[in-house]
């Protein structure tokens, strides 16, 4: 972004990281108008207020809903508050976002919403089946999206990344799990959005490697440690 | 646990680590769970950056800018941030790192840990010279901050400090005005020291950048390339395509040998005596020419490789060097990496800084094992005899007498050092 001007919210939980972000982005682009909003991720009264909000500055040309969390896949199973959560914050909450600016993109016939998704949501897993069920509702969504916004200015691309080296993967990274860059993932998704790619595997490999992983049969898949 | 290599790839131990993603939670972290010590690129040759068997804390995740002004140059950051992400965004601003060494693929962190040098020492000094502020977290619990006015001894202590004083988490750095990415070079070829002398003091005055490089095999006279620079301003050219290669696996043995070490040497020296003298060149090739052959350490093969780095005063510089080169030859070990330097006369920042006023001589060496720790000894002794010392950053096999000698300002450095902090170099060197 460096030498182009542009203006962008960041939304987020916890304003202090938010607003590390921020003064980041401010120093790589002091031409750019960066804002911060804190907000309530999994009240749907209160997501609404926090994108009208938004959408009362000015119309919005591309959104990229990021947010989500890699829980313990055990502790899910022996925690139902913690699997609730991780299917709220993973699936349920980039949803509400999602249609909350969709309403908004449609009123005005324009605008590109990307959504992160994920390998994981491929095809259920033991070793993370409920951050997988989120990621495979994201997918899901944004395949309806996709078909209502087909014959529209309205742009709907949903990005599948790898295992990322994010500190949300930091204990897999520990465990030595190759991971991509950041700065890979984020280039991809910034031509994805360009080319209004509707589905983007980063990196490409995964397309073919979750490609088997869903067409492996149940009795050879049953027997995989993955 | 993971195992980690640093950038000699003489270990491959395995390790507990950690990433610090937030820098509001290092103090706590470190609290939590001590005994370890920080590691930002891996970059440094030996252990510095290890902690066999224990924790290291990853600073990668540190790598947010928190505020740049503009018109003083003062640059705020995390210490995760590397010296490529400031050179690329702020060269174009027309501001720049004012020392950086040959790679710029470190750290901020590193590079005030190590007090790094570059080939401008004798004009800027290092990179500590140019630290304002430090930001660092202690493994008790407490945040330190401190700079050349805020408490002076922790800062003295902390930059070359090895990362032994505490976790530096942030920084506040002084750039330096440039007109673009341009430099005006000159390569001169030189036939000895005595050349080579002469040209390092003729060029003190006129040329910011001076390095050079030394045939450590021919003859055993020193002959080699003297390299000089300054920025420049040549105008709008277009900048050079990012074009990078990896070397692809770790061949069997070291690709640096007996047998291609003479013909590498005379044919680089004799190519480039070809196209001496004057040209532009961008900061990166001329600053970190390796930086775009990614993982060229994987050349010396799986036994990994040794970077012998010293320096010793002026006064005696010339003739301990030759002794150097004549015992090196003589060995026929040694590779074609191999860099001699002048430092200018500063005080340094730290009080564990490498560079003194002198002439530094650093080579690579594949790991030969008993071989190549019996030359290690030889040039160890003429370097304690000239009254000199090595390189932490690229050390992993002085013995403790060595460092000892060579630092003498160490017990002064023990009052700040973070006893929750341990490296493989710290219980190698300081028995702890």
């Amino acid at each position: 972004m460096q030498g182009k001007s542009i203006d962008m919210t960041l939304v987020g939980r916890d304003a202090g990281r938010v607003e590390r972000v921020a003064a980041d982005l401010r120093v790589r682009s002091p031409e750019s108008e960066i804002r911060v909003v804190q907000a309530d991720f999994f009240d749907p009264v209160a997501i609404q207020a926090t994108v009208n909000a938004i959408v009362a500055q000015g119309a919005v040309d591309i959104v990229l809903i990021a947010h989500g969390s890699l829980p313990e896949q055990g502790m899910c199973q022996d925690d139902l508050q913690a699997c609730r959560e991780a299917l709220e914050i993973n699936g349920v909450s980039p949803v509400l976002f999602a249609e909350a600016f969709a309403k908004h993109m449609a009123k005005l016939n324009r605008g590109t919403l990307a959504l992160i998704g994920s390998v994981a949501g491929d095809r259920g897993r033991k070793s993370n089946y409920v951050y997988g069920a989120a990621k495979g509702l994201i997918a899901r969504y944004a395949q309806g999206l996709q078909h209502r916004f087909a014959d529209t200015d309205v742009k709907v691309v949903l990005v599948k990344p790898g295992p990322t080296d994010t500190p949300m993967t930091a204990h897999l990274k520990s465990q030595g799990v190759k991971m991509a860059s950041v700065e890979e993932v984020a280039q991809a998704i910034v031509v994805s959005i360009e080319r209004n790619q509707s589905t983007v595997y980063v990196p490409g490999k995964w397309r073919l490697i979750m490609w088997v992983i869903s067409h492996l049969p149940q009795f050879i898949f049953n027997r995989l440690n993955i | 646990m993971t195992p980690v290599s640093s950038w000699g790839r003489l270990s491959a131990h395995a390790h507990d680590l950690v990433s610090l993603n937030d820098p509001k939670q290092v103090a706590r972290l470190l609290a939590s769970k001590p005994g370890g010590v920080a590691h930002g690129n891996g970059r440094s040759y030996g252990d510095v950056c290890l902690n066999p068997g224990g924790v290291l804390w990853h600073t990668a995740g540190l790598d947010h800018f928190i505020s740049f002004n503009q018109i003083t140059g003062r640059l705020v950051c995390e210490s995760g941030v590397l010296l490529r992400d400031i050179q690329r965004m702020m060269i174009p601003r027309g501001w720049i790192l004012p020392v950086t060494p040959g790679t710029q693929l470190i750290t901020v962190g590193g590079a005030i840990a190590n007090d790094v040098h570059g080939k401008n020492h004798h004009v800027l000094g290092s990179f500590g010279d140019h630290v304002r502020r430090i930001r660092m977290a202690r493994t008790q619990g407490d945040t330190i901050e401190c700079g050349p006015e805020l408490q002076p001894n922790w800062f003295a202590a902390t930059v070359g400090g090895l990362g032994l004083t505490g976790v530096i988490v942030e920084a506040e750095i002084q750039l330096r005005r440039v007109a673009g990415p341009w430099m005006e070079t000159e390569t001169v070829p030189y036939a000895n020291l005595d050349e080579f002398f002469q040209l390092a003091d003729d060029s003190e005055s006129g040329w910011e950048h001076t390095v050079s490089w030394i045939d450590c095999i021919s003859g055993g006279g020193g002959r080699g390339l003297f390299m000089r620079g300054n920025t420049t301003d040549v105008g709008g050219r277009p900048e050079p395509k990012d074009r990078k290669l990896t070397m692809p696996f770790v061949p069997p043995v070291s690709l640096v040998n007996q047998f291609s070490l003479r013909p590498f040497n005379m044919a680089y020296f004799n190519l480039k005596t070809l196209r001496a003298g004057r040209a532009i060149a961008h900061y990166e090739s001329f600053f970190y020419p390796l930086d775009n052959l990614l993982e060229w350490n994987r050349m010396y093969g799986p036994k990994g490789f040794y970077q012998y780095q010293s320096v010793v005063p002026r006064n005696a510089g010339q003739d301990a060097t030759q002794a150097m080169l004549r015992e090196i030859a003589r060995s026929g070990e040694g590779s074609f990496l191999a860099v001699l330097k002048t430092f200018g006369d500063r005080n340094p920042v730290g009080m564990l800084s490498f560079p003194m006023h002198g002439v530094t001589l650093a080579l690579d060496f594949p790991n030969n094992g008993e071989k190549t720790h019996k030359l290690f000894e030889r040039l160890d002794a003429i370097v304690r005899e000239a009254g000199g010392r090595i390189y932490m950053a690229k050390d992993s096999r002085m013995p403790r007498e060595m460092f000892e000698a060579g630092y003498p300002r160490l017990d002064e450095f023990m009052k700040y050092r973070d006893p929750g902090i341990s490296s493989g170099l710290s219980r190698r060197l300081i028995g702890s």
